[in-house]
């Protein structure tokens, strides 16, 4: 922590402020998911259990997890909701999953919303002869490559078998679609970290190897895992990729098509963004095919460099690291001058973070490299290994809630497995510094005495906010407008407040100067009428 | 082409909706709970259901939209939501102090069948509910109707609860309002004030949704109808619903609670829609309707016939609910305009009703409600046969985009611009903002795309 922010901070006293508010059940249980940090000896914090009811959650669901994340930014596929009119509505177009579709894949069903519309006949019927129909009504007006089904909470409970209607379907289409289900209920698991997961055994099950055609102009051949092209961060990898002469064989799953999931497997590294929703995706490439993975970070123009050198180092190839470098120079010209005239506004500043399941951490680098300190931070639905790295994996309790998760095994293929690099050489790059099949997680890079909250309730967030006064609050669109009330600006790193793209270095210059904005702006310093009293009034959390 | 894959070739669709012009019940709820003063809203069902609901409001209102949910688990789902909701209802009073909780219910807890009544009565043999606090509820399956059914099952569940017929009648006339934004109730409230008639509107989100930054951020805001407002809607002389979709079943319950003899008029969308509510508020408040507000109608007729030309004959391409696509279809057949297209995924009778009988004259006139009555429908229609101007929510701009065609953002939901929530669309001055807005738009996309020598720097 910077000089002179640490002496107004205590944070000490939130733990026992906000406990004491809560009924004594449910302040036992988040007193487990609030943690002091330390990152040389790194507290457990509870984490990826059931949220308290009543307690007003930032999470979404499983479906949201499946549908929303994961398989919905792939342009090509058309995607239909098994289930009533809301849950296919509310996920049309509310993600900004960018798409730039291309002579190979013309196809865009993104601005499509495509659902079964179940009524009251078919919760007591059964849906599944309305589902086939819909698939037949699908095909005959669009004719796509492949059909994905999600369904919703009431489709478990009926008992309609998607995966059935599946194969039902794919048979009377004679093969000419690859049509397959998920079984995405929203009531699975705790979270859209279900979702995730069922996404992830899908991709697996049902595309990922599908094509062993091997096309691209450049010999090093990476994937990037978990980047949904939100604000278009992956068209700016994929542009930094082709500056460095690196082949992008699939990005999961942002600006992608079925193909990229079918060619997955020819690729020879895979770079891990988000880790929470497709590290199982990573895990099943190396195990079935060889690719070992490594955890990437493009978001802040450091990270972004570091990445690149790690893939260099990779690769091993003297004339690809040559460019790298060379390309790392020349970005950062312009991300240095745009770093210094943002800083001259946001050195010293405190940032708190609540996103999702990675970029909470993920921002810290931006941030950082704005002279910000982030004095608190938390997942919605990350996982302790997402905390506190993934050496705790093996000590992770399964819990009822999560148990039912359908969890697949994956062996060797029994053609295709081909370890990309041997045990030595694998031994030889770790002592170069490279990490396979690793994850610090978030807690390893906050300071010393920051908060760290899981699942955070919306009077957490107002206590945070009153106790602290943060610069700049980071959080989702349920929470921008309730913070900003209390006159502290809120970004949004879910949607970036419709900005972006915000990785790589293009994407970094963007941020800062995003947030060089919010500490500029002069509205907040108008919250006070003149002729109300002129003493500077302190946001006030009132129930 | 952001919608490539929509052609003209319309197929007969039996289950796909592509597209809706609706969305479900609970949000409807969701809604409608934030009009009453001091409520917390409770979906009761898994938790996805109550971010989206909150999420999507937030996203049209620009406004903190705070609801709780019950976090249904996969036990729950199979055992029943029961201890979750007497969970939930202890920890929202003791964290949040709302004075009323109001639930609903999403298509999980309806399918599994949990029995509202019954959960909540056990909360308060608990204890859990606090001396003077409510737990309201009501049932919105998400398979039934759309998001208006919510709205309306919710604002049925005000009456249900709190009504209350006293033997002292008060000459109060209660005004039910419909799906509608909190500058159009704020609207309708000012011409029953400018008339000085005494009203109670439920609900209100006025106060709610619209609130100022001042560095204090109020979970419950100054809006919303009180509880002591809420209970005198049973002695009240008279009811006027806005809009049969949302308030008539609310309407036949307070006249069934409490005799309160009620009319359904339409929300008053343009220029007879007005006219027909403040007639009723007149008769019924017994009132005269002041000269300020006949000079604002005289305001909106010189625009029209201003600038009439404009107007007249031009084709137009509608989406939304009902009880907002009656007044507007009607409104704009009143300026000779062609609404030729209209679909509505809400389902009811009274829409295809209406919209014959105001159409009678538009032969061409093509309209849909209920299932697969969707915007891929309305587009293919546009495909068919074009159109000069779309009005809708924001889904309706991919179309405005693939076609060229003017666009005005109206209904639910607007994601992508703001201020709707302060400037109104209902009365005389409503509809003098809205073909302000037509107007523009059109003069808008002459003047972009006319050829160079045909710009006229007067309109």
């Amino acid at each position: 922590m910077t000089k002179d922010t640490e002496k107004d901070i205590n944070l000490a006293e939130f733990k026992e402020e906000v406990l004491a508010a809560y009924p004594k059940k449910v302040a036992k249980k988040r007193g487990k998911a609030i943690v002091y940090n330390d990152p040389d000896e790194i507290p457990q914090i509870q984490a990826n259990v059931r949220t308290i009811p009543g307690i007003i959650t930032q999470r979404g669901c499983t479906y949201a997890g499946c549908k929303g994340v994961v398989l919905g930014p792939t342009r090509d596929i058309v995607n239909i909701t098994h289930g009533p009119i809301g849950c296919g509505f509310y996920s049309w177009l509310t993600r900004r999953n960018q798409t730039r579709p291309d002579e190979q894949a013309p196809e865009n069903f993104i601005p499509y919303a495509f659902s079964t519309d179940m009524q009251d006949s078919n919760i007591v019927f059964g849906g599944e002869e309305k589902l086939k129909q819909a698939i037949r009504e699908a095909y005959e007006l669009f004719h796509p490559k492949a059909i994905a089904i999600f369904s919703t909470c009431p489709v478990g409970l009926i008992g309609d078998d998607v995966h059935r209607v599946a194969r039902h379907m794919t048979e009377e289409l004679e093969g000419k679609v690859n049509i397959f289900g998920f079984s995405c209920e929203g009531y699975r698991g705790v979270s859209q970290s279900a979702g995730h997961h069922i996404a992830n055994n899908g991709l697996y099950k049902n595309l990922i190897g599908n094509d062993d055609s091997v096309d691209g102009k450049y010999k090093f051949r990476i994937n990037v895992l978990g980047e949904y092209n939100i604000g278009g961060d992956a068209f700016a990898i994929e542009t930094l990729m082709d500056k460095c002469g690196i082949e992008l064989v699939a990005t999961m799953s942002g600006n992608s098509t079925k193909k990229q999931f079918e060619t997955a497997h020819t690729a020879d590294l895979s770079l891990v963004m988000c880790h929470r929703s497709i590290n199982y995706v990573a895990e099943m490439l190396e195990t079935s095919f060889g690719i070992p993975w490594m955890k990437a970070n493009f978001i802040g123009a450091e990270a972004t460099a570091k990445t690149l050198r790690k893939v260099g180092k990779y690769f091993g190839d003297q004339e690809l690291i040559d460019r790298i470098e060379k390309v790392i120079a020349e970005e950062m010209i312009p991300v240095k001058e745009a770093q210094e005239k943002a800083l001259e506004k946001t050195k010293g500043k405190l940032a708190m973070l609540f996103v999702g399941g990675s970029r909470a951490h993920h921002y810290q680098e931006l941030f950082n490299e704005l002279g910000m300190t982030t004095i608190s931070a938390g997942y919605e639905f990350g996982h302790r290994d997402d905390y506190e790295g993934r050496s705790v994996i093996p000590s992770i309790q399964i819990d009822a809630d999560s148990r039912n998760i359908e969890q697949i095994t994956v062996k060797e293929d029994a053609t295709r497995f081909k370890p990309r690099k041997t045990e030595e050489e694998l031994k030889a790059l770790e002592k170069e510094g490279l990490e396979f099949n690793g994850y610090e997680g978030m807690m390893a890079e906050m300071k010393k005495g920051t908060l760290v909250i899981d699942d955070l309730s919306h009077y957490e967030m107002g206590k945070l906010i009153e106790m602290y006064h943060p610069d700049i609050f980071c959080a989702g669109i349920k929470e921008k407008f309730c913070v900003q009330k209390m006159g502290i600006p809120l970004k949004q790193l879910h949607n970036y407040d419709y900005g972006g793209p915000y990785a790589a270095f293009e994407g970094a210059i963007n941020f800062y100067k995003d947030i060089e904005q919010i500490a500029c702006c002069s509205i907040w310093k108008e919250m006070k009428a003149p002729w109300e009293k002129e003493d500077i009034v302190e946001a006030e959390y009132v129930y | 082409m952001l919608l490539k894959h929509t052609t003209d070739k319309e197929i007969d669709r039996k289950a796909l909706t592509i597209n809706p012009a609706k969305t479900c019940q609970p949000i409807g709820a969701m809604y409608a709970a934030l009009g009453i003063h001091g409520c917390l809203p409770h979906s009761h069902g898994s938790q996805g259901c109550c971010s989206y609901h909150r999420s999507t409001l937030t996203r049209h209102f620009k406004e903190p939209v705070v609801a709780a949910t019950s976090s249904f688990s996969e036990g729950s789902s199979v055992f029943g939501g029961s201890a979750n909701l007497v969970q939930a209802i202890e920890t929202m009073f003791t964290v949040y102090k709302p004075e009323v909780i109001a639930v609903h219910t999403t298509c999980l807890s309806e399918t599994i069948g949990d029995d509202l009544t019954q959960i909540v009565s056990k909360a308060n043999d608990d204890g859990l509910i606090p001396e003077g606090k409510f737990v309201i509820y009501c049932n919105t399956p998400s398979y039934v109707g759309t998001h208006i059914t919510g709205y309306s099952n919710q604002v049925a569940a005000m009456v249900k609860f709190f009504s209350t017929a006293t033997p002292k009648k008060k000459n109060v006339v209660n005004l039910v309002a419909g799906w509608m934004e909190p500058s159009d109730m704020r609207e309708i409230k000012r011409l029953a004030q400018v008339m000085e008639a005494r009203t109670i509107m439920f609900p209100d989100m006025t106060g709610v949704l619209d609130t100022p930054l001042n560095g204090k951020y109020h979970m419950y805001p100054d809006g919303g109808t009180t509880i002591p407002e809420l209970r005198a809607t049973g002695d009240s002389k008279f009811t006027i619903g806005l809009g049969q979709y949302c308030t008539e079943d609310a309407c036949i319950k307070l006249e069934n609670k409490c005799k309160v003899k009620f009319e359904v008029v339409d929300i008053p969308i343009g220029l007879k829609a007005t006219d027909r509510f403040l007639m009723s508020l007149s008769r019924h408040a017994n009132l005269p309707i002041p000269d300020s507000i006949t000079e604002e109608r005289g305001q909106l007729i010189d625009l029209i016939a201003d600038n009439a030309k404009y107007l007249y004959g031009k084709r137009v391409a509608l989406w939304g609910d009902p009880d907002t696509l009656i007044p507007l279809t009607e409104f704009l057949v009143s300026l000779d305009m062609k609404p030729v297209y209209i679909v509505s995924g809400t389902p009811g009778k009274p829409f295809d009703e209406r919209m014959s009988e105001i159409l009678k004259d538009i032969p061409e006139a093509k309209f849909m409600s209920g299932e697969r009555a969707d915007m891929f429908r309305l587009h293919q229609w546009i495909k068919q046969e074009g159109v000069d101007l779309l009005i809708g929510n924001t889904y309706g701009k991919y179309i405005a985009r693939d076609e060229d065609t003017p666009f005005i953002r109206f209904g639910f939901p607007i994601a992508d611009r703001s201020g709707h929530n302060y400037f109104p669309k209902t009365g005389y001055v409503g509809a003098t903002n809205l073909v302000i807005q037509i107007l523009n738009a059109f003069m808008d996309h002459q003047d972009r795309t006319c050829p160079e020598e045909k710009v006229e720097f007067q309109m």
